[in-house]
């Protein structure tokens, strides 16, 4: 039992927000541990964001409880609009939260594949690399829980799988849970220990299988979800290094 | 060589200029402009207060500027009218108050054109000694939240997420405005001081790529605009604040050239 509790790193109980007299999401439940990935899935609008901001604290009036193990904690927020006023170069944003050397810098920034652009003004980077640069931000620090909300949006097909590679690599060698927002189901099926459907609620949840097989998610994911499921059931024959590069047994 | 005032005006404007620079940054990062410009309208009110109750001017200014900033973060997050209109609301009816009040005051003679336009003859020594402790510890603070107020200023919801405090801190820096504005109103008049925040950090954005070294830029800015704007109205006998402002006018313009000479090598 202590052991269970020493793994946990938020737990959300029956939370929920209410925003104009309406709930963004309600009695949603769930928990994050150490070295597990917990994915939210669910249409736009059904609560995804929000309940990613309740577990980080962001929302303040919540109904229901959170209850947080850790305080170092890496965010990657679905959008970040720099103005051009705040003239800002990729090794500043780097440091925003916490001062790195500059070894850690090009480390992190190495590891998603960014770091030839370290002197380069924020502004001026593709959605794609300004992507790879949040990330980086995010686990240079070494945190205990990652929130990752649509990581990999305007990431090239390529460079996305890769990227996913890195954060099931990165929750493994640092041993963090991971709270990862998603649309791409066929990557949610295959990473994530846990899955939890939205829509508005919770809808359905648990492992990527039994969820695939689940009607509700069926019916709200339609034709996509069954073609999703073969994907998932095929067998790995090979391993990964750090760095994503294939290791054949 | 120069008369005693003149000198207690460079001193005062120097150290106006080492805090304005950093503030006026983020004022102008986070799109504070028409709210620095509001806690200065609000600061007639509390310059004629200083004189009902016959309190120092800068304490008075300072608590009257920041109990209308708490009100106007209180009113943002209440009331449906929209930012701007809520700023130019309370501006207008604080200036308007503080100059119905300075009709009553018929027993003192009040130089309104002083407080609304600057006057280097009015900086005493003492006037010097809250320049340069306030300033100071202005700066000391800053330095202090430095690192929250960037983050939330980058984004409010990551650095909340990652646990920086954000409104703390930016409630800190909305009393750190307040304070300047106390401080230097007597120098640059309530009428000029935002345009003391915004231009030498307006010019600063045109010259740099980080934000340390817009900061630094923005206060060598200032402290050019004082010297200049000061030994031309000793030269044409102009009043100090408009003076100064013109001269970071002239600042400004030129790195207009300097940055249109950037980008164009950009592109």
């Amino acid at each position: 039992m202590e052991n269970l509790k020493k793994n946990i790193l938020v737990k959300l109980e029956k939370v929920g927000v209410i925003q104009n007299n309406k709930w963004l999401v309600k009695d949603v439940s769930l928990q994050i541990e150490k070295g597990k990935i917990v994915t939210l899935i669910g249409p736009n609008g059904s609560g995804k964001t929000t309940t990613a901001k309740i577990a980080l604290g962001i929302h303040k009036n919540i109904k229901g409880y959170v209850t947080k193990f850790t305080d170092k904690i890496g965010y990657v927020p679905q959008k970040i609009s720099i103005d051009w006023t705040l003239p800002i170069r990729v090794t500043d944003f780097m440091q925003l939260t916490h001062n790195l050397e500059n070894s850690e810098i090009e480390n992190a920034l190495s590891l998603t594949g960014v770091k030839h652009l370290i002197k380069n003004d924020l502004r001026n980077l593709s959605g794609g690399e300004f992507q790879r640069v949040l990330i980086a931000r995010a686990i240079s620090k070494k945190p205990d829980l990652l929130v990752l909300d649509e990581p990999v949006q305007g990431v090239d097909f390529k460079g996305e799988i890769a990227l996913y590679e890195l954060i099931k690599t990165i929750s493994e060698k640092l041993n963090c849970g991971i709270l990862l927002i998603s649309h791409d189901l066929h990557v949610v099926m295959t990473a994530t220990d846990y899955v939890v459907c939205l829509n508005g609620h919770v809808c359905c949840s648990g492992s990527p299988t039994a969820v695939a097989n689940n009607q509700e998610y069926q019916k709200l994911f339609g034709d996509r979800a069954s073609t999703i499921l073969s994907v998932y059931e095929h067998r790995h024959d090979h391993t990964h290094s750090p760095d994503g590069t294939v290791k054949n047994k | 060589m120069f008369d005693d005032f003149f000198i207690r005006a460079l001193i005062a404007g120097i150290g106006i200029a080492l805090v304005t620079g950093p503030l006026g940054c983020f004022i102008i990062w986070r799109r504070l402009a028409f709210f620095g410009d509001t806690l200065a309208h609000s600061a007639l009110l509390g310059v004629t207060l200083a004189f009902t109750f016959e309190i120092s001017i800068a304490l008075s200014v300072f608590i009257i500027s920041s109990i209308i900033a708490l009100i106007l973060l209180k009113l943002q997050k209440n009331t449906k009218l929209p930012g701007d209109a809520l700023l130019g609301l309370l501006a207008h009816s604080s200036l308007a108050v503080g100059l119905v009040v300075i009709g009553f005051l018929s027993f003192i003679r009040f130089d309104i054109m002083g407080f609304l336009f600057g006057d280097i003859l009015a900086v005493s020594t003492s006037d010097l000694i809250t320049i340069w402790v306030g300033g100071a510890l202005i700066l000391f603070v800053l330095n202090k939240i430095w690192k929250p107020l960037f983050a939330s200023t980058v984004n409010y919801d990551l650095a909340e997420a990652e646990g920086m405090s954000p409104e703390k801190a930016n409630a800190i820096f909305t009393v750190l405005l307040a304070a300047i504005i106390a401080i230097s109103i007597k120098m640059v008049g309530l009428l000029l001081i935002t345009g003391m925040f915004i231009m030498p950090a307006a010019m600063a954005r045109n010259l740099s790529n980080n934000p340390r070294q817009m900061v630094i830029i923005s206060i060598i800015g200032g402290l050019l605009s004082v010297l200049i704007g000061l030994f031309s109205s000793l030269e044409f006998n102009t009043a100090s604040g408009p003076s100064i402002i013109t001269a970071a006018l002239f600042l400004f313009i030129l790195s207009l050239i300097k940055f249109k000479k950037n980008s164009e090598l950009k592109h």
